[in-house]
């Protein structure tokens, strides 16, 4: 099968844990900027990719667990109640773990399309939350799962591209 | 290369992702009743926040960054023309503040012939704002003052022209601020004009406060100036809140739609003033639970000790 041999390869594309880290501290680093007005409603959770990344092509070693733990660190970050990050990201990477299988076999417009169902689950769960808590809802915040969706291409690629030159650097 | 076997591993490794979910997904929910319900979790946050606080600063360099080298191309044409409007304001203003000293103490003669009580004075201390919450919910600043400075939860925050926000949370160097824009968040009011009273919320969505429960028939007009009643205990008195910008009166409707303009840069300044803590009213023995938990949640359900 044509398409075996690429997936195989890409699974095989070496991920150290320091790489894994410090994508993940870049993607708190980028949601934290300062985004404003409507460039902060239309912002993608560059964390929600990133973990989504990792779970998909790596899920042994970022699972559950550890998307939870980034979800409270989410959560110091924005002032958020403990566990709202976390609960999303739970799911999220449930989702990932899950359908890893299925999405290392797709191609990107595939994977963009199965993609979109998860970051529409994780959007909803944080939303249904504050919704409980707070009482009211701003339905704009849900533009967010879909640039979030859009990054998912370029990110895959992107991260694809470094994991490749990682390798190609130790093998010379 | 362990990890580039393929999945059967990851089921032999410790309990399934069903199990995981299931117990990451009961944790939050835990985490989040005990947050929201009781405010337990802090201490813990405040440590974590130490971790996060070098991230947040990092990603707010680029702007600051940008300012700076904005200002350096700043010319000397415009910088002595500011000079000038600033020295022409400065003298202004110190006449206005000797006659204002004046009336300060003729003020307090007379209240002092009355036997009133005095009215508190006010210390503020200068903080900087270091980080806006990014998120669409919310409108909240981190400012550069927090437990190390005496800040406390409730603290009244204003710039120069009139009131920011309060604090609602407070870490070992930073501290959350709410504005009075975001979603429901009350302040007591009195028009400047007739001295009526009432409350004015935060819209939440927009930079923009409201006027609720204001009858159809009530004595308010467009570019009335709102100024802090005094009468909560956590504002001081006299202080400008917001301007009314549009009114709306339906006969269909039993309230005016009455919005309003903060005065205050609430989304614009990067400087601005904490107030020390007011002295608070004497609360009836009955009642002090109900005003600690006011004082914890600035909401309008439990701003009234008073009436409840």
């Amino acid at each position: 099968m044509p398409y075996f041999d690429s997936t195989s390869q890409q699974i095989q594309r070496p991920a150290s844990n320091t790489f894994i880290v410090l994508s993940v501290l870049i993607a708190l680093l980028l949601n934290g900027l300062p985004w404003e007005g409507i460039w902060l409603i239309l912002r993608p959770d560059f964390v929600a990719v990133v973990l989504l990344y990792w779970c998909t092509y790596k899920p042994q070693r970022v699972g559950i667990g550890l998307s939870w733990a980034v979800g409270i660190f989410a959560d110091v970050a924005d002032a958020s109640l403990f566990g709202q990050h976390a609960l999303a990201y739970t799911l999220l990477a449930f989702g990932g773990v899950v359908l890893h299988h299925r999405l290392q076999m797709f191609d990107l417009r595939q994977q963009t399309t199965q993609v979109f169902g998860i970051f529409v689950l994780t959007y909803a769960v944080y939303a249904l939350v504050h919704w409980q808590v707070n009482g009211y809802m701003v339905w704009s915040f849900f533009l967010g799962c879909l640039t979030s969706t859009l990054l998912w291409a370029p990110l895959s690629i992107t991260l694809q591209k470094m994991r490749q030159m990682r390798m190609d650097h130790d093998r010379t | 290369m362990m990890d580039n076997t393929q999945s059967f591993q990851f089921f032999n490794r410790g309990p399934s992702p069903a199990a995981r979910l299931v117990f990451f997904v009961v944790l939050s929910l835990l985490l989040l009743f005990v947050d929201a319900r009781y405010r337990y979790l802090e201490s813990a946050r405040s440590a974590l926040s130490v971790l996060v606080s070098p991230i947040q600063q990092l990603a707010t360099m680029p702007s600051i960054l940008w300012q700076q080298a904005s200002s350096f191309f700043v010319t000397q044409h415009k910088l002595l023309d500011e000079n000038k409007l600033l020295h022409q304001r400065h003298q202004r203003d110190a006449a206005q503040l000797s006659q204002f000293q004046a009336l300060q103490q003729e003020n307090q003669q007379l209240r002092n012939l009355l036997a009133l009580a005095q009215r508190s004075e006010f210390t503020a201390q200068l903080a900087e704002i270091v980080y806006a919450e990014r998120d669409v919910f919310k409108r909240r600043v981190l400012i550069n003052k927090g437990e190390s400075d005496n800040v406390q939860t409730g603290q009244v925050v204003m710039d120069d022209i009139g009131i920011v926000g309060q604090i609602t949370r407070v870490y070992p160097w930073l501290s959350a601020v709410t504005l009075i824009t975001e979603k429901d968040h009350a302040v007591p009011v009195q028009v400047l004009r007739n001295g009526l009273r009432t409350i004015v919320f935060g819209a939440g969505d927009t930079s923009q406060l409201s006027l609720r429960y204001m009858p159809v028939s009530s004595d308010i007009q467009t570019g009335d100036m709102l100024v802090t009643s005094g009468i909560d205990g956590i504002y001081p008195p006299g202080i400008p809140v917001a301007r009314v910008e549009k009114i709306e009166r339906d006969a269909a409707y039993p309230f005016a739609r009455i919005t309003c303009l903060p005065v205050a840069g609430v989304d614009s300044h990067r400087h601005l003033l904490i107030l020390a803590g007011l002295p608070k009213l004497l609360v009836p023995p009955m009642e002090q639970t109900a005003a600690a938990t006011a004082k914890k949640n600035i909401r309008a359900k439990g701003r009234n000790p008073e009436v409840q």
